[in-house]
């Protein structure tokens, strides 16, 4: 699988397809940074890669204790990958805690690169370990290259004069330098990056730099690691690309989308874990007409995007599961009142305060149906990272044109996960249509389109459109407040019959694979590429199966029922106990079957292949 | 895209002459009769038309109640919304339209409890709303039990025994935040309460106005004893910016500040030497705050304008943040904002 070259150091250069590396450390060590530096320089070079950052929910855990452990997984390849790899092919480990964390991942063989000076008495205590495994045996079926990383980081900075607290710090760029040469990378970007962040701080930026060379060069010069690694560039669609996460995605993708309806966007959102990151990208754009808005709490997020979702902006909120808790009752009147807005809820694991930094899929019947009343609304789910920036428009548009909210449903691992992304063409996005009344005369606030079953969106300001909306039962047409038995029922089904309606308008389900046979493999949400791969790998084995990943989950695609029934065995897998498997059962009645995990953790392409293998028996 | 940036409360005045009728919806008002939330839609509606407002800029949002009522029978735009949350709607609605003239309508209940929250940041942060809370110390349309305003000891349904919650004071609550624009006003004299409803409209910033309400049903009386005419001047206290704090029939009495202290003193033969002298534009609330605790029997009850300061509002300041981010790095260019900091090239 390999093939090898001798390079100009005399060491050998391997040609691998694909590899995983883990960057392992303190969460103060700073591992998520090497980790996206290594990602953006794996970019340019041209790999298809997936990555997955892994940090503790607490900011600052202990030194050295393993809850304080914070991770980055990058997997590269020189061919179309899907997920973040099952398992490191390399780990790097900053200290004991890193390693007995993440050792039980590595497969036998497997490569550790440790920071040698950290396995000190105290450091292994804090990590549990009673007998230094770097001595112990312990690490005999592993590749194990301990590194002074301390110690030669702390020489190579010794002439620059830096403070020895500061010059520590330096040692995760010596880390990512010894990586860099590990796989044949350039320095450049992540040196070009270190010149412009420090460059009020020109000392610390030529530390880093020196950190950085200074690593690249122990490991082209020492004689410990013997071999490193090359991994072509893949075969992409040609085109610019960048890296993107699934929460900059999202937040581009809705920046995008009230451009493309003509429109101011407005975010109200209150901060919480895996969503924050969308409120600080779109509070950077206020020259882009993006207004946001810190509200005292989730009820007055949404109350807010209400409030602007009235006054004609394409109104957005975004949270977590426990924020949408909240914000539940807001929106049904949401619902009721029939203003358009999107409603982002980055998933984690619950219920409660659960695994706020976790990823999960334990939320879609709250979106379905955690409201008080017959509270029906659409609910979108992007299935990567970079399709969060298109499943935004999509949510906006159906949002506007069946004038009601839409619940935008991502998950911690598509909001932190990053992948490479063709970068579209403003020209080539969809417009998003919006039309608002201006006719005087006897105006109707609850007269719908026929078609959409959609009512007008009036907008404050306009003469002649004077009206009053809120949460009390309307009178079809007028709008009036109405007590009326008939008109409840008929007003409940016409709200249910409008969010329905929207399946006419939304793309058909297509599957992956064959379009008849033995198990249909169906996901929905950040699985996507778990499951996709684990569907492929089965059919490499001569299997039947397809795989089908839901974007639209209310109302489903038209031809839903049809698909499912092409398949003598269907297998629904999501982060949960069932949720997407139970929707399916009832309204299909068939006879589907689960795999599911809740453990705050992705899918393992081989935990959904066994599943499928186990389905099929 | 954008809208325009002006951020006056007064919305230019209307194009074609309004008068009160014109503010008057269609809808049959539903209050019990005798309520005193007649006179207040009565004199809002009025207020409206003396200052020329265009129905089509002026938004009514209101939370649960009956006060909440309110916008429906306002012939302007109008939101009824769920309880507590009016001012999180108007403040949504003032960022994304500043030009709109946004009014929330409250009351005790859902402006105090459930909505405690939302009704001290909103006041804190200055958005441009005016917001009428309607204060009858009880449940009404829960029917009949004690409400955050609640005078302790109080029987209601729910207190067969007694109250033992200390009430809130809206306006200690407003002025507690620093509201630039604190009032307190009564259902009972409309001239009043036309002066008061007029300056807060004109206020630029958060106008916070606690009227006396009175509840026929459920709380019949319970602002008798300070605002019913023959009782008024021993009971109240009407505040005038730089004029003496004088009450009592013929001025007799007034207020004087011993050390932090207010306290009741006879004034002779008309003489207000050493009396306290209302200063409503005073930069700290601390003259303010020490008027809105005073409450009957020990001192009389003020009315009128405690605080009206200027200072830039929320609002304001996002849309000169808005106008520097766009001076300085020109109009958004979506596409270069899609291409972010990095990009490489596949042939
Ligand atoms: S219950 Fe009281 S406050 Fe409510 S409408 Fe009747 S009188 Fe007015």
């Amino acid at each position: 699988m390999s093939n090898v070259t001798q390079t100009h150091s005399g060491k050998k250069l391997h040609k691998l397809e694909k590899v995983a590396v883990r960057f392992a450390g303190d969460s103060g060590d700073g591992m998520q940074l090497v980790g996206g530096k290594f990602t953006e320089t794996t970019a340019i070079c041209g790999n298809d890669f997936a990555t997955l950052p892994d940090f503790p929910a607490e900011i600052r855990a202990p030194t050295g204790s393993l809850p304080g452990v914070s991770g980055f997984q990058i997997h590269f390849s020189s061919h179309d990958i899907y997920t973040p790899g099952d398992a490191p092919d390399v780990l790097i480990a900053m200290n004991p805690a890193a390693l007995k964390v993440n050792l039980k991942d590595l497969p036998e063989n497997g490569i550790i690169v440790l920071n040698q000076d950290a396995f000190s008495d105290t450091n292994l205590k804090k990590a549990g370990y009673t007998s230094n495994p770097l001595e112990d045996g312990s690490l005999k079926r592993f590749r194990v290259y301990p590194v002074p990383v301390g110690r030669l980081n702390a020489e190579a900075l010794s002439k620059l004069g830096l403070p020895k607290k500061d010059a520590e710090r330096c040692k995760n760029f010596f880390a990512l330098g010894l990586i860099y040469w590990m796989f044949d990378r350039p320095l450049d970007s992540t040196i070009g990056w270190i010149k412009d962040k420090f460059k009020k701080v020109p000392g610390i930026a030529d530390a880093n730099e020196a950190a950085l060379k200074a690593g690249y060069f122990y490991g082209e010069t020492t004689e410990l690691i013997p071999e490193h690694y090359e991994i072509p560039q893949a075969r992409v669609a040609p085109g610019l690309y960048r890296k993107i996460s699934g929460n900059e995605a999202a937040a581009l993708g809705f920046v995008a989308a009230a451009q493309l309806a003509g429109k101011q966007l407005f975010y109200g959102s209150y901060p919480i874990t895996p969503a924050s990151d969308i409120l600080h990208e779109l509070a950077i754009h206020k020259n882009l007409g993006v207004r946001t808005f810190q509200a005292e709490d989730e009820i007055a997020a949404i109350g807010a995007t209400i409030g602007a979702a009235f006054g004609g902006a394409l109104a957005l909120t975004g949270t977590s599961g426990p924020g949408v808790a909240l914000k539940s009752e807001a929106i049904g009147l949401a619902v009721m009142t029939e203003l358009p807005l999107v409603i982002v809820n980055v998933q984690r694991g619950g219920p409660s305060t659960g695994l706020p930094t976790k990823t999960e899929q334990a939320d879609l019947l709250q979106a379905m149906y955690g409201r008080n009343g017959e509270c029906p609304m659409i609910i979108v789910a992007p299935a990567t990272p970079g399709e969060c920036f298109h499943m935004a428009i999509e949510a906006a548009r159906l949002a506007v044109k069946y004038m009601g909210p839409v619940m935008f449903l991502s998950d911690g691992f598509l909001a932190n996960s990053a992948e490479p992304w063709q970068v579209p063409r403003v020209e080539d996005l969809p417009r998003i249509d919006v039309h608002h009344p201006t006719v005087e005369g006897h105006f109707q606030p609850y007269l719908r389109n026929p078609e959409t079953l959609a009512r007008p969106w009036a907008l404050p300001g306009t003469p002649g459109l004077e009206h009053r909306i809120g949460g009390l039962e309307k009178e079809d047409g007028s709008g009036n407040v109405s007590y009326d038995a008939e008109n409840h029922q008929h007003m409940i089904h016409t709200r249910a019959a409008k969010v329905a309606g929207a399946a006419k308008d939304i793309p058909p389900a297509k599957v992956a694979g064959p379009d008849h046979g033995e198990l249909l493999l169906v996901g929905w949400g950040g699985t996507y590429g778990a499951l996709r791969a684990a569907a492929e790998e089965a059919r490499a084995k001569g299997k039947s199966v397809a795989h089908l990943h839901l974007r639209h989950l209310n109302p489903f695609p038209a031809n839903l029922g049809d698909v499912l029934t092409n398949y003598k065995r269907v297998l629904v897998a999501e982060l949960n106990c069932g949720q997407l498997l139970s929707m399916i059962r009832a309204k299909y009645l068939i006879d589907a079957k689960g795999l599911n995990k809740v453990k705050g953790k992705p899918f393992q392409v081989v935990e959904v292949l066994r599943g499928i293998e186990e389905a099929m028996r | 895209m954008s809208v325009t940036t002006t951020t006056s409360t007064m919305a230019p005045p209307a194009a074609k002459p309004v008068s009160k009728a014109d503010f008057v919806s269609g809808q049959d008002v539903r209050w019990c009769p005798g309520c005193g939330d007649y006179a207040i839609l009565a004199q809002v509606q009025k207020t409206m038309a003396d200052l020329q407002f265009p129905r089509e800029n002026v938004v009514f949002i209101s939370g649960i109640g009956c006060s909440s009522r309110f916008p429906y029978y306002m012939n302007t735009y109008g939101f009824h919304s769920i309880h507590g949350r009016a001012p999180t709607l108007a403040t949504g609605l003032k960022i994304a339209r500043p030009e709109l003239s946004v009014w929330v309508v409250t009351g005790d209940g859902d402006g105090l409890s459930i909505g405690g929250n939302h009704l001290v940041h909103t006041i804190r942060r200055n958005v441009d709303l005016k917001i009428l809370l309607f204060n009858n110390q009880i449940y009404g349309l829960t029917k009949g039990q004690y409400s955050p305003t609640s005078e302790q000891g109080k029987k209601t349904k729910s207190t067969p025994f007694g109250t033992i919650d200390y009430p809130i004071s809206p306006l200690c609550v407003a002025l507690g935040v620093e509201g630039t624009f604190v009032a307190r006003t009564t259902d009972t004299d409309l001239k009043h309460m036309a002066m008061v409803l007029e300056r807060a409209a004109r206020h630029k910033g958060t106008a916070f106005v606690e009227i006396y309400q009175n509840c026929v049903i459920f709380n019949d009386g319970a602002f008798k004893g300070i605002t019913e005419k023959s009782v008024r001047p021993e009971h109240a206290l009407f505040l005038e910016h730089g004029r003496p704090m004088l009450f009592g029939k013929d001025g007799t009495r007034g207020i004087r500040l011993d050390g932090v202290h207010p306290e009741v003193v006879q004034t002779a033969g008309g003489k207000t030497d050493g009396l306290c002298v209302h200063d409503e534009r005073a930069a700290e609330p601390t003259l303010a705050y020490m008027l809105s605790r005073m409450r009957n029997p020990d001192y009389p009850v003020p009315f009128g304008v405690f605080r009206a300061i200027e200072r830039p509002t929320y609002d304001g300041m996002l849309l000169d943040q808005e106008n520097q981010a766009t001076a300085k790095l020109g109009a958004g260019d979506l596409q270069k904002l899609l291409k972010g900091p990095e990009t490489w090239e596949v042939k």
